[in-house]
């Protein structure tokens, strides 16, 4: 049977007032901070080196690494920005982070603020996350009254401010050069890089961004050692890791699961998803945020960790799995991924620009039984201009959203091309009315 | 000192709440200040007029077109006067496989506007995933969110208010 997951992230989930600072103090909180800074500032990014943390928020880059690469001369302040945007869809992690332990958060920023010689961070929140923010602002005011934050951290000479900010709604602002242009005030446009903003950042500073759930695995790497949660993962890839489950599976939700866990473990293991719906079977599971390639039901045996999705040309992504039974529409699931990107496109790379909504169109076309032999090769076609597929990577645009239109197109289509076809043939979607599965409909 | 804009007691209560926010940017980056001078006014009026927006610009001494280019590019900012109620239907793919399309269905029946549109009373909207995918369907309104809807919450929620 599948080993239950050392409790990292979600530890004081649940508790009696868990979001405050007395419930997280009584927890054993803030006590690895005092270790840290009994340590250097080096040795404690050597220790989140050897955790082989790697970033939650996406692209799964290795945490000490990105850590090393801010320049120790730099005369520039440096900056920490904690990216709390949370809008891949699919994904709802962070939030309760947010929600449960704002402190575990703070807790992590002020380590990792202490390692790189940060004395401001920015934690950005998204817009629709006034509850959340609003939160995590009574957490940092709380840690400011302790002594926490402020000239001094726990009496030692080093101070640290916290912000929070709140986006507007911008998917785009997730994306941590988007996310840096918004924090300055300004329209979330992602910037071309290199630079990248470990070098140069917000306000033209050495800035790290990292996301949440990453930032809030820090206190636990230094409470317990590197090994111990390298131990946790797997070779390259350390610790816990948060997953949304969610579409049609009996039990969605939040879980903490060992990176050795399988989508199809995920699915079905009683302390997760708990199965299928009666009488239905998995058709396709998006594995990563709906950014990520689709996979059909013969490829659900892959562990939900970093390298073992690259192997088979799919990403871990954001953590947010998403389940389609066999009476779901592919057709109709693509073409709401894609109107989505089409919507949030920022609009500085013509072939998201333009690509992202043709895109959209083409489906819509497709799913109301009027498309054409021809579309879906346009459709394909379109994507290829956007970004070609495989290898994942950057595609021909500024930022990753583009690969995001493209990637699920070309994935749906290559799996599941006879329902494409289907919808051609019969001039109308062979769903009918009920594309949406099992819990498809909206209950009394 | 007060304006056509904003009385006497408005115009304190902007500044004393945007010089609270500017003390957390460095002190030559006052239009970092932005998304939250935008979202204070917003607070205050309900919208972000054209005249409103100049006032933003001014206090943080950058052009006009610079606020109304930041109030266009962000959804939650209504350059237009929306209804009393900005009710916000998510409906994306998790949403949708739980139920979504037919909540927005019914919410445009029940409140008698389409989605995208607005009346005196509510601004209805389809919008990006809310975070809240395990919870689906969900719906924002005024920035709050709800979340595990059914028909029945629905109703009840949307009855009360006024
Ligand atoms: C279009 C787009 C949207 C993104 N949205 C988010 C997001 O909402 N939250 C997040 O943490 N990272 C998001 N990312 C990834 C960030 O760019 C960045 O890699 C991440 O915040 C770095 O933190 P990490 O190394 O801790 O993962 C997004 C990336 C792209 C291309
Ligand atoms: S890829 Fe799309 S979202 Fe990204 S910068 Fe280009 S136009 Fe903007
Ligand atoms: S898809 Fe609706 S909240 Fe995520």
């Amino acid at each position: 049977m599948l080993p239950a997951a050392e409790k990292v992230i979600t530890r004081n989930w649940g508790k009696p007032d868990s979001w405050t600072l007395e419930a997280y103090r009584a927890n054993g909180g803030y006590r690895s901070l005092e270790k840290a800074l009994g340590m250097t500032p080096q040795a404690v990014t050597d220790e989140v080196k050897k955790s082989n943390l790697r970033g939650r928020g996406g692209a799964g880059f290795p945490t000490g690494m990105k850590w090393s690469f801010v320049p120790k001369d730099s005369p520039k302040p440096k900056y920490l920005a904690v990216n709390a945007d949370e809008s891949e869809p699919g994904t709802f992690k962070d939030r309760y982070i947010l929600e449960n332990d704002p402190h575990m958060l703070l807790e992590g920023v002020t380590i990792a603020a202490f390692a790189l010689g940060v004395r401001t961070a920015y934690v950005y929140a998204r817009g629709e996350f006034k509850f959340q923010a609003e939160r995590l602002q009574r957490a940092v005011e709380e840690a400011y009254q302790a002594g926490i934050l402020g000239p001094t951290v726990l009496g030692k000479p080093f101070g640290l401010d916290v912000f929070v900010v709140r986006g507007a709604g911008a998917y785009i602002c997730g994306e941590e050069t988007g996310m840096l242009e918004s924090l300055e005030g300004k329209k979330g446009w992602p910037r071309l890089k290199p630079p990248f903003p470990a070098v140069v950042g917000l306000f033209g500073s050495p800035t790290v961004v990292n996301n949440v759930e990453t930032i809030a695995s820090v206190p636990t790497i230094i409470e317990r050692g590197a090994a111990w949660y390298a131990g946790l993962g797997t070779e390259k890839s350390g610790g816990t890791r948060l997953i949304c489950l969610s579409g049609s599976v009996n039990r969605p939700g939040v879980f903490e699961i060992t990176l050795q866990t399988t989508v199809r473990q995920l699915i079905e293991d009683e302390r997760y998803g708990q199965g299928m719906p009666a009488g239905r079977k998995v058709k396709a599971v998006i594995p990563g945020g709906s950014s990520a390639p689709v996979l059909a039901a013969h490829e659900i045996d892959v562990e939900l960790e970093f390298e073992a999705l690259k192997k088979i040309d799919n990403m871990a992504g954001s953590g947010g799995v998403i389940v389609m039974d066999d009476t779901t529409c592919m057709v109709r699931s693509l073409w709401r991924v894609i109107r989505f990107y089409a919507e949030e496109s920022c609009g500085q790379c013509t072939p998201c620009r333009e690509g992202a909504p043709w895109a959209a169109r083409l489906l819509r076309k497709l799913e109301e039984g009027r498309g054409e032999p021809e579309d879906l090769e346009i459709l394909l076609h379109v994507a290829h201009s956007i970004a070609p597929f495989p290898p994942i990577g950057l595609g021909n645009t500024i930022c990753a959203l583009g690969d995001s239109v493209a990637l699920p197109i070309h994935s749906f289509v290559a799996r599941f091309r006879e329902e494409f076809e289907a919808h051609i043939s019969q001039h109308r979607c062979p769903f009918g009315d009920r594309p949406w599965g099992h819990y498809g409909a909206l209950r009394a | 000192m007060g304006s056509p804009f904003f009385s006497a007691e408005e115009q304190r209560v902007f500044d004393a709440k945007l010089s609270e926010i500017l003390a957390h940017y460095p002190a030559d980056r006052k239009s970092a200040a932005m998304l939250p001078a935008l979202r204070l006014l917003q607070e205050m009026k309900g919208w972000l007029s054209p005249d409103g927006m100049r006032l933003v610009a001014k206090a943080l001494e950058v052009p006009p077109e610079r606020a109304y280019e930041v109030a266009t590019f962000y959804v939650m900012f209504h350059t237009h006067k929306p209804g009393k109620h900005v009710v916000d239907v998510c409906t994306n793919l998790s949403c949708s496989l739980r139920g979504a399309e037919d909540l927005l269905a019914y919410l445009e029946a029940k409140l008698g506007l389409r989605a995208g549109t607005s009346n005196e009373k509510w601004t209805l909207r389809e919008t990006e995933c809310l975070a809240s995918c395990g919870t689906a369907p969900c719906l924002q309104v005024d920035e709050v969110h709800h979340e595990g809807l059914t028909r029945g919450r629905v109703d009840a929620l949307f009855d009360k208010l006024s």
